[in-house]
């Protein structure tokens, strides 16, 4: 079993967009979007759910003011500042963390499990798909991101699936430390931009922890030709190959428009063409060819 | 005044905005990049920063000799971050919120005092503008508390612009709590209406006025322009595709630096925010 996530560092560069397009061409796999908090993919995938589930995260407090005696205990404990004078504990700053459940002298505190979110398995036109949806200015997304991939995995294993392909998440935080711990390979899609290589260095900074092999792709390659040789030759220094270039195409835009990715919109322009070279790339680099071993070799330096 | 610039979808132009709005306001305003992943309005502005402070969070640190292996640390810890392995405690640092509970149940005092780095906090200037950042430690999960450290960085009674980080979840909730005003940026396509979406429902959940920026306002299709009517979103900018644009921010510059007359523009953005969030 191999599992291929997609990643940026920087928002924006591109990787729904490729991902999409990286499922019409596999074979034999399952898609996953572990960019739980802003997921993206359903939008090009149509997925028809089969399966939802509500994803219990962590407990929030509740004072019960019947048997609140406001000895204020609670606000002494918590280093969240959750509870207010008037001792009603604000659910958006509450960590979780029940020291003042436990430590009430009233035990006037209850500790409710909140449903944080939902996450899916649906069918789509290129195989099945395991997605999620964080409620909105919920914690614990790392937990549900690590849902997801177990469960693309246990899918994959049952379907005789070889492959899954994953949509990361931006930044370098929790959930994309939940995305990339055990893959087998990464694409770090980046943009020819002084932003773009500032954060895709610090992914790959990240990714160094975890002993991956990363595979670069520049997307939008021609808006900045010099910042992509640059890029380029910063991926050969830390031991990542370059996969290929993708250039700037609204193409994109219109087929994103449509639901659909860019070589079911036009799979005989150009761009599609690059595409394709680059799918092509990333199943014959070494790492996606593991023939069961891991070759540190070719991880991020 | 604080605005925050937020978006949901990552790549909209977020730090454009903010950069761009802050450099041509100028005096008196203070700039703190709190998307502490990647923190990248340093790019553009090119501030001179004084000496990184480091900003750490408690965790515990066991004290073999005065701990009896009671366990009621490692009980109290919701998050696993302690356990207790024959009799001695073992702490796992990154799994560790800094709730505090075993240093309180510890009756034996042998809980000490330790810390964890989240990251690093820089200020300096860049002209007139007031500028600091956050960067979180490579491999550190916890962004809040080190967004919560580079916002307490503002002391001044002038204008604060927040850069936030992309998404919904908890680090944008601590780059947008306590703002009087949010400015989503975001982009016309269905992924942008889909993000934006999401963003605006997040602050809402914090009853904060909001108004929109449409940037490469002419690509993709009308869906956020319909959504933000409907909801009575004001559009208070829209920035086209402009390849002199892309080009300029590729190298780390301002739209103001290649296009001057866009100046004006985020002035006049700037007022018309004023006027909204003192409604």
């Amino acid at each position: 079993m191999r599992e291929l996530v997609i990643i940026s560092g920087k928002g924006g560069t591109g990787k729904t967009c490729l991902t999409a397009a990286f499922a019409s061409l596999a074979e034999n796999n399952v898609l996953c979007d572990a960019d739980v908090d802003a997921a993206n993919l359903h939008l090009l995938m149509n997925p028809k759910v089969r399966k939802r589930t509500d994803f219990m995260g962590g407990s929030i407090a509740e004072i019960r003011s019947a048997d609140c005696s406001e000895c204020g205990r609670c606000l002494e404990l918590c280093k969240f500042a959750a509870i207010s004078e008037e001792f009603v504990v604000d659910p958006i700053s509450c960590e979780g963390c029940g020291v003042c459940v436990d430590l009430c002298p009233e035990q006037a505190i209850d500790f409710p499990v909140q449903k944080c979110g939902e996450w899916y398995i649906s069918d789509t036109r290129h195989g099945a798909m395991v997605h999620a949806k964080l409620g909105i200015a919920e914690e614990n997304s790392g937990k549900l991101v690590s849902l997801v991939r177990q469960q693309a995995k246990t899918l994959a294993e049952e379907k005789g699936n070889d492959l899954i392909l994953t949509d990361g998440p931006p930044g370098i935080g929790c959930p994309v430390i939940a995305s990339i711990g055990g893959a087998s390979g990464l694409v770090i899609v980046v943009e020819p931009t002084v932003s773009g290589l500032h954060d895709m260095s610090r992914v790959a900074d990240l990714a160094v922890h975890f002993k991956i092999p990363g595979l670069i792709c520049v997307n939008k390659y021609d808006l900045n030709t010099e910042m992509t040789m640059e890029i380029e030759a910063f991926a050969e220094k830390r031991n990542m190959r370059v996969v290929g270039r993708v250039p700037f195409d609204p193409l994109f835009t219109r087929a994103m428009i449509q639901g659909k990715n860019i070589l079911e919109y036009q799979g005989n322009s150009d761009t599609a063409d690059r595409v394709r070279e680059v799918w092509d790339a990333i199943m014959q680099s070494p790492s996606m060819n593991l023939m069961g071993l891991k070759d540190f070799s070719t991880v991020i330096k | 005044m604080i605005i925050s610039v937020a978006s949901g979808k990552g790549g909209t132009g977020k730090t454009t905005v903010a950069t761009n709005m802050a450099s041509a306001l100028g005096r008196g305003v203070r700039l703190l990049d709190c998307d502490v992943e990647e923190p990248n309005a340093h790019l553009f502005l090119n501030p001179v920063l004084g000496q990184a402070e480091e900003v750490t969070t408690f965790i515990p640190e066991i004290d073999d000799e005065l701990c009896t292996g009671c366990k009621k640390c490692a009980e109290i810890c919701r998050f696993r971050a302690l356990a207790v392995v024959a009799g001695k405690v073992l702490v796992f640092p990154e799994l560790c919120h800094s709730c505090g509970g075993c240093m309180e149940v510890c009756e034996e005092g042998a809980v000490l005092d330790g810390n964890r780095i989240l990251g690093t906090v820089e200020s300096g200037s860049a002209g007139n503008v007031l500028f600091s950042h956050g960067r979180l430690r490579v491999g550190e999960a916890m962004s809040p508390p080190l967004i919560e450290k580079v916002r307490s960085i503002n002391e001044n009674n002038g204008i604060t612009i927040i850069d936030a980080p992309p998404g919904t979840s908890c680090p944008v909730i601590a780059a947008i709590k306590g703002a009087d005003f949010v400015l989503m940026v975001t982009e016309p396509t269905p992924f942008g209406l889909h993000d934006l979406k999401l963003g605006v429902e997040a602050v809402k959940t914090l009853g904060i006025p909001c108004g929109l920026v449409i940037n490469r306002s002419d690509i993709g299709d009308d869906g956020v322009r319909e959504y933000a009517a409907k909801e009575d979103i004001p559009v208070l900018l829209e920035i086209p595709f402009d390849r002199k644009i892309a080009e300029a921010y590729s190298v780390g510059k301002l739209i103001i630096e290649v296009r001057p007359e866009w100046a004006d523009k985020f002035r006049d953005l700037y007022n018309r925010i004023e006027i909204l969030a003192r409604c």
